[in-house]
């Protein structure tokens, strides 16, 4: 569910705009630095990853189901400059493909998810991961952490936006209760499903998972 | 009895899956689920232009006060102006506004809060401030659905990513987007027919307790991805890529065609700065 058009006024939509569009700028040239040539390909298909992934409905109870955001998950396995690039692209597209989220949100909506979300998560991974002992199940469990903070960091995010220019009579703290605690909630889910998804990928590609690479291993040569 | 069910369950799963198949067969499908291909104004019009327009009218109409009722009836017939010239469907533009659905939930509950004045709804006491909010968040929301629908109807993927590079959007964004959209129906469909070796060992996800094989399945599509991008990566540099990709630069649009596109953002301008002076 993203932010439509007409919720939050004209200026505070510019100021996230040009908040978004640094934290882009960063990415990009942390991007290039990290996958050189091979950004464009791999943050592509990790854009197109995170859009199919968001797809698969994951069943709760009753008929209804949820799924995964994505911000976590993406910054643990391609790190947190492709991630934000990636996320920010199939947001960009949801608001001009599928009329979903206003394209005079779209910052605010990029802010949310791909820069907080994404970082936010990002954040508390790194300091899990400094905590627990370096083996591969901390590493989940950090990813757990991340995405159970990435999905109400990007609510506050919102409820920040919603303080500053939202032509709403709903008072901020119970804007600020009602989407921290809901997004609590869901931020439950994004941490299993976060969690049982990067263990999948650490069981076979180890190498690939961006958050555990990190640590240099070095080739043992048995004789 | 239990085998026959199975294997009658995947049969039906099969011509389930032969009937997704031939939907696909369009290229871009994902991608351009919301095109429509007509010959119009609005389509033969190049994305940039475009774009813009629909970016102006959009900002001017969340720029306008909610209590300026009539304005939004202009805005209103101004965008519908327009998706009849493109000759999209009436009935397509409403049914897709329907993507709206969940702020509309929120925009409900809004006369039951607020301050000061208050006006009896058949059972209810709503607050006059929260019905105005409301109201100015379902009729700008919609608005700029309806224009942004416009738009995605009027153009292709390819096009709008052409318009947005046009728009100075930074290369390699544009590139992620290009690939995202050359590679979405590929690992959609590489999704679905995880989905279908799923369904035809008999696995129907009905809880949490199935996470675990979703999220397996989220994560060997991770590692599929991921190995595909490398292929393309390096199919790429075998073919000489630097980071850029070739392309020609289009030739300069014309006044006209400016003018053409911006005969909607214009038009709501107008009856924006009408209404100032009437109420100054």
């Amino acid at each position: 569910m993203h932010i439509p058009d007409g919720f939050i006024d004209l200026p505070t939509s510019a100021i996230f705009a040009a908040a978004s569009a640094g934290a882009i700028t960063y990415s990009l040239v942390g991007a290039r630095k990290q996958l050189d040539e091979k950004s464009a390909p791999l943050a592509g298909l990790t854009a197109v990853f995170i859009f199919a992934v968001q797809m698969l409905n994951f069943p709760v109870a009753a008929g209804t189901s949820g799924h995964l955001l994505g911000g976590a998950l993406a910054a643990v396995l391609v790190g947190p400059y492709a991630a934000t690039l990636a996320l920010t692209v199939v947001l960009v597209m949801q608001g001009f493909l599928f009329a979903d989220g206003g394209l005079s949100a779209i910052g605010l909506n990029v802010f949310n998810m791909a820069v907080l979300g994404v970082w936010g998560g990002y954040a508390v991974f790194l300091l899990v991961r400094k905590i627990l002992p370096k083996n591969k199940s901390s590493i989940s469990i950090a990813a757990a952490t991340a995405g159970l903070i990435s999905v109400p960091i990007a609510a506050v995010g919102f409820v920040f936006q919603y303080s500053l220019g939202a032509t709403a009579t709903f008072s901020v703290s119970a804007v600020l209760g009602a989407m921290v605690g809901t997004h609590i909630l869901i931020g439950i889910g994004e941490a299993i499903i976060t969690a049982l998804t990067v263990s999948a990928v650490m069981a076979s590609r180890s190498d690939l998972v961006f958050g555990w690479k990190n640590k240099t291993s070095t080739l043992e040569i048995r004789s | 009895m239990r085998f026959l069910a199975v294997y009658s369950y995947c049969f039906v799963v099969r011509t389930l899956k032969i009937k997704v198949e031939t939907r696909h067969h369009h290229g871009h499908d994902v991608g351009e689920r919301l095109y429509i291909h007509r010959h119009s104004v609005v389509h033969s019009l190049p994305a940039h232009p475009k774009i813009i327009a629909a970016l102006l009218f959009i900002f001017t109409v969340v720029a306008t006060p909610i209590t300026w009722w009539f304005n939004f009836l202009g805005y209103f017939v101004l965008i519908v102006a327009v998706a009849i010239t493109a000759k999209i469907p009436l009935k397509t533009l409403f049914t897709r506004a329907l993507i709206e659905i969940p702020f509309v939930f929120f925009a409900i509950l809004m006369p039951f809060f607020g301050k000061g004045e208050v006006v009896s709804v058949g059972p209810f006491d709503l607050y006059q401030e929260g019905l105005i909010a409301a109201a100015g968040i379902l009729i700008k929301g919609t608005l700029g659905v309806l224009t942004a629908i416009t738009l995605s109807t009027s153009t292709t993927a390819r096009e709008m990513l052409r318009g947005l590079e046009k728009l100075k959007l930074p290369t390699l964004m544009v590139q992620i987007a290009s690939f995202m959209l050359r590679y979405v129906n590929v690992v959609n469909d590489e999704m679905e027919r995880m989905k279908v070796a799923r369904e035809s060992r008999g696995f129907t996800a009905t809880g949490i307790q199935h996470w675990k094989v979703l999220a397996t399945a989220a994560g060997a599509l991770f590692i599929r991805s991921y190995e595909r991008g490398e292929r393309v990566h390096l199919a790429m540099l075998s073919r000489g890529y630097t980071g850029v990709l070739p392309h020609e630069e289009p030739p300069k649009l014309s006044k006209s065609i400016w003018f053409t596109a911006l005969v909607l953002p214009i038009s709501a301008l107008s009856i924006l700065a009408i209404s100032l002076g009437l109420n100054i």
